[in-house]
Parts: C-alpha cells; structure tokens; sequence
C-alpha cells in the first residue's frame, strides 16, 4: 500500500491537523510515513495544503505531486489540485464551499457537504474531521480508531473534551460511504 | 520511548540536547525557526542555556566564546543568517575550535525565499568564509537520520577541534516523520585540555586565537591545518549507494533530493531500466570512492540538486572523464519532481528500449 495525499483548504479550516492525524495514527499502525506542509509567505484567507505519505514501507519523497488522494476544502484548492489527482485516484471535496463539479471521470469522486454537516454537530469546526472520516471509511487507509488514539496524545488534557465530538463527526463522514456508494 | 512524529528542526534540536549540547545561542529565521524555539523551551529543562541573540554575527561570536570554555555549543540559521555566520566560522576554524552549525536551505541568491534549497552547497564545502579551510558537513535525508547525524557532529567536531556544518534544506526541517531517540553510543573522545576554564594558579595561562602575525608562524599553522583535513577527509567520509551494481547510469544526490530521486530510481526500475543511486552524506569530505569504483563501467552519472549545479562539479572531479557527467536542477525553492527526474533520466539514457 502506498497512499499519497494532498489536503488543502484555507487557513484554519484544519487541514494541517487532518494530514497529521493520518500520519499519527498510520505511524501508531506501525506503517512508514510523512507530513509536509506547504509553508509559503501565506496569508490570511489564502490557502494553505500538506502532503501525507503512508506506506508500508518506509517513505521515498514526502513531496506529493501527483496524489492518489486530493481532500480539497474550498473553492481554490479545488482549482489547484482537482487535475492533479492520479487517474484511479480519489477527490473528497467539501460541496459546502465547493461549487464547482469536477469533469473528471477517470477518478472517484466524493462530494460532502462538510461544513453543514458540523454546523448540524454543533461545531463547524470539526468540518475536516467529517471529511477525514469519509476518506477513511472509503479508502481504510488507517483506523477511525487510531485517529482517536492520536487525537489523545496530540491534544493537551484541557482539551480532551473536545474528543466526543472529533469522534462524532469521523464516524458521521464514514457513514456517508455506504449511502454515496448507492447512488 | 518509541517512536514520536516530529518536525525536522525540532529532531535536529532534541537530537543536539541528546548528544550534550547545552549551549544555544542563535537568531530566527524562516524555515528553521522552530529549531530556535524548541532549544528556547528545552535547554533550561536540562540545565543550559539558551539566548536569542540581536543578530546572527552576535549569535556566532558567542560560540566562539562558549566553544572556548569546552562545552557543546550549537548555532543554527537559513541561508541569509548562515552567510553572515561566515567571519565567525573562519575564526573557529582558525582557532581550532568544536562547535555545530546548522544552515536549513532556503532559496537565493540574497533574501530570497523560504522554499527548500542546496545552493548553499558551494558556501559550505568550499569555504565560505576567509582563508585556506574546509569544515565538515553532513547532510541528513531522514529525520532519523539527522538523529545520528547531529550527535556524530557533536564528537566529529570534538575530535578534530573544528566546526561541523549540519545541511538541510526547508522541506527537511518543515516535515514531520517518525523518529526514535535511541541510546547514543559514546564515543573515545580526546580530553579538552586546551579549553580556556581558568589556570586556578596550576599552569600557564591558555590561549585561543586565530590572530598569527609572524608569516612563517602562520604558515606553520596552516600546515597543521592541512594536515588535520587530510585526516578528516582518511576517516569521515560517509555515503550510501542503492542498485549501483548493474546500473548503467547513477543519480547522484543528497538530503531531500536523494529521496525522491529514489521514487524515480524505482520506477525506472520497473521500467527495465538500470538506474542506482549513489547519495554522498558527507558533503566534505566529498565520498570518492563509490565513483572510483563505478566510473570505468557505467555509460554515466546524472547529478540531481536543488540549485543551478553546484555538487555536480566535485561529481566531475571524482569521475574524472571517465564517464559522461549530466545534470538536472530547479532553483529558487521549486523542488524536483519526480517525474521530472524520471524524465531526465529516459532523456538521458535514450529510452526504455524493450
């Protein structure tokens, strides 16, 4: 298995954390990998996206180019990274703030609307959570379970409260698999 | 411990407190910053000390004046501040003094950018700063092994009473990957007796200085000098090869470069075609030998950098004519891809022929 991932968004809508938690929780699993951000002079409301290697080898190049799985969060990353994605590879894309359909139909496509999906939770901000979810319960690269795991010990103990409702939205964005799966 | 997920300059940083460094003196700079930070929050936890100097020049001198006394001392920087870093280094070297400097890549000439880059190769392996001298520089591709490379630094520089560049690039110090701090093997390591701790009125007095006004004196030094790298290049010298054997052509590159020039090796690999890869560590002393050893069988070398071709000259040296020397390089913080090595690499080679 090599799986390699490109998650962009704007700043702040946690996609730095999502490709962490991969990491962690792949690392934790035992498997190779690697985070990368792209760290540019970036600005507010800019976008910002990390590459995640997870291997079960050791990893080769942490720089992704060409992923096996685009998880875009908004409008620009779509643009930037939707015909990037491999043919045979996979496009999560978070139709809340997405509104362009992608053309491609040699990938598989996953549109969620993430951000209302959170809002509904109470908390817009576990958006990323939710769509973690989806890619994981599609592609299994690593456990629901271990990202919990990691969101243990990344997370302070002041923040441990925060964990139910991470778990909520991971296991609300694997349950919509079975339902795209249908249609 | 096991394994932790961390940032390259933060494994450069715990790496050095491991290894007994417990002095810091340096100045941020994007992308090595939290190298600086994480030594701001750690070195007190271990008894040391860690100051922000008001500028890079500052930060050097004050190792020069704590490497002085004896103790493991570290300072790191990005290009712009490791080039005003230069006047001190030469001065450490003139006096004969151990200490670990950190130069994290980014791209130039001048201000540049924050990107990953190598094209500070020249400035630390051929000088860099004023007077006869090379200084040995290690360039880590892995987190782990910037873990085994920053405590080798440590005993090299004590070793031979001389600085030691450690070389990364952006990318390296900005990614995170799994690391496990082992136990470190001690070293047999000469005593400091030279180190200027106060005579306590039990002997001569002890100096350090770079400072010789008699030319034949001076000349005397430097032949000491000489013979010292002589030494270092015999012993220190460090390199990993992969698939050179039946390979017909070899990539050469370090550090970050030297991995996704792996990716490229293996699918041309796949492709039918043979490809290795010889990956210098030691950037000086510049590993020779996997080049006397493949140059008078392979149809040729292709040197892959992030900068405008600096190694692929000391590639040239050690092959000597003997084989055909190519390059390919982005500058300015892009980073090769890949498929453009890939590419390079069926350019090159003329094709998969099947």
């Amino acid at each position: 298995m090599l799986e390699e991932i490109i998650i962009a968004g704007f700043g702040g809508q946690g996609v730095m954390s999502m490709g962490q938690l991969i990491a962690y929780a792949g690392m934790l699993e035992g498997k190779g990998v690697s985070w990368l951000p792209s760290y540019g002079p970036e600005q507010r409301g800019g976008t910002a996206n990390c590459s995640v290697v997870v291997s079960d080898e050791p990893v080769g190049s942490p720089l992704v180019t060409s992923p096996s799985t685009a998880i875009v969060l908004n409008n620009p990353s779509f643009e930037k990274f939707e015909h990037r994605v491999r043919p045979g590879g996979l496009l999560i894309s978070n139709s809340s703030l997405v509104t362009r359909a992608s053309k491609r139909c040699d990938i598989e496509i996953i549109e969620i609307t993430a951000t209302d999906m959170a809002s509904d939770l109470g908390n817009t901000r576990v958006a990323n959570m939710i769509l973690l979810g989806a890619y994981l319960g599609f592609t299994k690269v690593v456990t629901c379970d271990s990202i919990i795991e990691s969101l243990k010990k990344v997370l302070p103990e002041e923040k441990h409260h925060l964990i139910e409702v991470n778990k909520q939205a991971l296991n609300k964005g694997a349950s919509m698999i079975p339902v795209i799966g249908q249609s | 411990m096991g394994k932790v997920l961390m940032k390259g300059n933060e494994v450069i940083a715990e790496a050095a407190v491991q290894a007994g460094c417990k002095y810091f003196f340096g100045y941020p700079i994007t992308p090595q910053s939290e190298l600086v930070a994480y030594m701001a929050r750690r070195l007190p936890e271990v008894g040391g000390l860690f100051l922000q100097a008001e500028s890079e020049i500052a930060a050097i001198n004050m190792v020069y004046g704590a490497a002085g006394t004896g103790v493991r001392v570290m300072t790191s920087s990005s290009s712009p501040g490791f080039s005003l870093k230069q006047e001190g280094i030469s001065y450490l070297v003139g006096s004969e003094l151990p200490a670990v400097v950190v130069n994290v890549v980014r791209g130039g000439p001048g201000l540049g950018n924050i990107q990953p880059a190598q094209s500070d190769y020249f400035q630390v392996t051929k000088g860099g700063g004023h007077g006869d001298y090379n200084i040995p520089v290690l360039a880590p591709a892995s987190l782990q092994e910037i873990v085994e490379l920053t405590s080798e630094a440590f005993d090299i520089a004590d070793r031979y009473r001389t600085p030691v560049i450690l070389m990364g690039d952006g990318m390296l110090g900005q990614m995170m990957e799994p690391v496990e701090f082992g136990e470190r093997n001690e070293s047999e390591l000469p005593e400091k007796k030279w180190a200027t701790t106060g005579t306590r009125g039990d002997g001569a007095p002890k100096i350090i200085t770079s400072l010789e006004l008699n030319a034949e004196a001076l000349e005397q030094r430097n032949h000491k000098l000489q013979q010292k790298f002589a030494r270092i290049k015999e012993n220190e010298v460090r390199y990993e090869t992969y698939k050179i054997d039946d390979a017909d052509y070899i990539i050469v590159a370090f550090g970050t470069v030297a991995r996704i020039a792996l990716n490229a090796i293996n699918k041309a690999r796949q492709q039918g075609l043979k490809v290795g890869l010889i990956r210098p560590i030691s950037l000086w002393p510049f590993p020779e030998k996997p080049f006397f050893e493949t140059r008078d069988r392979v149809k040729g070398y292709i040197a892959v950098e992030m900068s405008a071709g600096q190694m692929v000259e000391d590639v040239r040296l050690a092959v000597n004519g003997h084989a055909a020397v190519d390059f390919f390089g982005r500058t300015g913080g892009v980073v090769p891809t890949q498929e453009e090595i890939y590419q390079k690499l069926l350019s090159v080679s003329g094709g998969i022929t099947v």
